[in-house]
């Protein structure tokens, strides 16, 4: 496949924002200027990066607890994204939604959501929306390998194949639901291979390889666009952190942290790839590093300075209609 | 602020509807007035993947009959025996541009898609900073009376009232059901529309016109100064029966509907008390934290002055619906308990 060099600086910037995004916040979560409960995405960045970009801000994804890479690569404003999760008036949400809560409906970005197998049934919601409607858009569930054993899943799953729904389901497998062992919870060999049992066609990648997702979801992502109906990604990838920061990982086995942050690293796996395809310079790479990081700094200080949400926020928005 | 039926009837031809047709008349007009009105659920056609009919069954007491004949599968959908599926569905539909009537059989259900309900439909626009809206109806059956034991009968309806973000319609009657049928597809904040089994043949005049009831606005279904009773869905008509034998003894009885639980015309109530009284509530829910409970401690709070007796509330036992006739029976309030209960605060 041809990737052109515009594509692979968006690819990159995407997936590096959401690195610096979830390191930064891991550090304000521990400066004491993140309320409430983080989960940090870094080391995912391929899936939700390789996926999203496939997608127009019509078409619309659902998110889990550890949705921050999942709203950047939709294309939510980091600025807003981190305001809202120190929980100021300015925030995506108005400081109503927090970290597990962000939504922006003008990107197609329909929610992460707190409870684990939330967005599947959801997802199958719009993407009858775009059927019914023939709007010829999609939707993607993204959920993880503890996610997969949820009834509403199956249920989801069920549905999606019964309607011919046009939504791909992603499951992110990174080995862990919260601090079991998925191949411990995971009762069947290949979450692939039982999803592809609901009746859709359904594949395995590496889910710390760009390219891989990207080809993958390109795929899946047509053949919705064109009538044919839900499939399903697994996606095998590594979380870089605890399953909330904070977490003390005592799960983890011996050097298993340093080992997969060497070897399945999917920035250092891109970098290398369009570096030694010639596809892009390291230079450019690296001055693409140094806009991130200010950016990033622009969004933890325009965070902080600011204002906290009025007491009257507390009883807006429970209706649209009273 | 309130109506009677009667006041609010429109000017167009009318007829006597049952209030299984009026629901059905109601889904029909709007579906023709709007076409992202979808309806899905467990067989609201039937006859899916069969050698048999189509149209089969149209929704299992027959309320969605005829829609997927006129509006064809794509808008009447069957699905799977999957509630958290449905109703996630049409949550998710909800907010990206339909307007879904989804319907859960038997109200017992949300047990098993009650996530889908509180921690997704009813919290996304709070949570997404009034970004969103999300114009979902969710149909479901309540109530004992029709021999279906305990999994089958129950008034859920405190358990959905207690959820800020929901809204709970109750008709009593076929006039109500039509036109609180009509304002919850149109409105865009998730509704449970609770339909109670004993109603579904109950008849009145009903206007063949399309017309709305607004939300939170309680009717007066018999007016009178000595005691005031608020009734809840299949309590009405009983309610309204006691009312009428006390009025051949002299005992005149304020009889309201609040036709909505969520929200609730607590000013209704709190102004019938003033007249009154006196309070009795009627409702086939279990007693512990109810919507009697609920109302009780309002009236107690913001009109205390204007009691005269104690509060009485007629509610179902602190158990589970029973399945033997004589045992079901005895769970739902009787007219007799209701009457007992007027006399009581008359006395007090």
């Amino acid at each position: 496949m041809h990737y052109s060099p515009a594509f692979l600086v968006d690819a990159y910037r995407t997936m590096k924002t959401i690195r610096l995004f979830e390191e930064r916040c891991i550090l304000e979560f521990e400066r004491g200027n993140i309320p409430g409960f983080v989960h940090a995405y870094n080391g995912q960045e391929a899936v939700a990066v390789g996926v999203c970009m496939h997608l127009s801000d019509s078409d619309v994804i659902g998110s889990t607890h550890r949705g921050h890479g999942h709203c950047i690569a939709k294309g939510c404003d980091v600025i807003a994204m981190m305001k809202e999760i120190m929980g100021k008036a300015t925030g995506l949400c108005k400081g109503k939604g927090g970290s597990m809560h962000i939504a922006d409906f003008d990107k197609g970005m329909l929610g992460a959501n707190a409870i684990v197998g939330g967005a599947p049934p959801l997802c199958n919601g719009a993407a009858l929306s775009a059927k019914t409607l023939g709007t010829k858009n999609v939707a993607v569930s993204f959920g993880g390998d503890g996610s997969s054993n949820q009834g509403t899943v199956m249920e989801a799953l069920n549905l999606a194949v019964v309607l011919q729904l046009p939504h791909i389901f992603v499951v992110e497998n990174n080995g862990y639901g919260e601090g079991t062992g998925a191949r411990y919870a995971v009762g069947c060999e290949s979450i692939g291979a039982r999803t592809a049992a609901f009746g859709m066609p359904a594949a395995t990648v590496d889910g710390t390889d760009f390219f891989a997702v990207y080809e993958q979801a390109g795929k899946f992502v047509e053949l919705a666009r064109n009538g044919g109906g839900p499939s399903a990604i697994e996606a095998d990838v590594v979380r870089f952190d605890g399953h909330f920061i904070g977490d003390p990982q005592l799960y983890r086995g011996k050097d298993e942290l340093k080992t997969i942050k060497e070897t399945r690293d999917c920035l250092k796996k891109f970098r290398a790839r369009v570096t030694g395809e010639n596809w892009l310079k390291a230079e450019q790479l690296d001055e693409m590093d140094a806009e991130i990081a200010a950016l990033i700094e622009r969004a933890v200080e325009e965070g902080m300075n600011a204002p906290l949400p009025e007491p009257a926020a507390l009883f807006a928005d429970v209706y649209a209609s009273y | 602020m309130t109506s009677t039926p009667q006041q609010a009837k429109t000017a167009g031809s009318s007829r006597v509807k049952t209030y299984r047709e009026a629901i059905n008349e109601a889904l029909f007009q709007e579906m023709r007035r709007d076409p992202t009105v979808i309806v899905m659920g467990e067989e609201v056609s039937g006859g899916a993947g069969t050698d048999g009919q189509d149209d089969a069954y149209g929704g299992v007491f027959g309320v969605t009959k005829g829609l997927m004949p006129e509006f064809g599968r794509g808008r009447v959908i069957d699905t799977p025996i999957s509630e958290s599926a449905i109703i996630g569905a049409a949550a998710g539909a909800a907010c990206t541009g339909l307007r879904p009537v989804a319907e859960l059989m038997f109200f017992d259900f949300i047990g098993v898609c009650f996530d889908q309900i509180f921690n997704q439909a009813a919290k996304f626009r709070y949570m997404f900073g009034g970004k969103s809206k999300t114009p979902l109806v969710i149909r479901a059956t309540v109530g004992a009376g029709w021999r279906a034991g305990a999994q089958h009968s129950n008034m859920l309806h405190p358990v959905v009232t207690h959820i800020a973000g929901l809204k709970v319609v109750m008709p009593s009657n076929a006039y109500d059901a039509k036109g609180l049928m009509i304002s919850a597809i149109r409105d865009d904040d998730p509704v449970i529309f609770l339909e109670h089994k004993i109603l579904y043949d109950t008849k009145c005049e009903v206007p063949d016109e399309l017309y709305t009831i607004p939300f939170g606005e309680a009717a007066f279904t018999r007016e009178g100064t000595d005691v005031t009773i608020v009734a809840i869905s299949g309590m009405v008509p009983r309610a309204n029966a006691v009312a009428d034998k006390l009025a051949k003894e002299g005992i005149s009885c304020d009889v309201i509907d609040p036709r909505t639980v969520s929200p609730l015309d607590v000013e209704a109530i709190i102004e019938s008390v003033e007249l009154t009284g006196r309070l009795v509530i009627v409702d086939e829910a279990n007693e512990r934290c109810s919507l009697a409970a609920d109302i009780s401690s309002i009236i107690a709070e913001k009109a205390f002055h204007a009691l005269r007796a104690p509060i009485r509330k007629v509610t179902a036992p602190h158990t589970p619906v029973p399945f033997s006739p004589v045992l079901e029976d005895l769970y739902i309030p009787t007219p007799e308990r209701i009457e007992q209960a007027v006399r009581d605060v008359l006395e007090a």
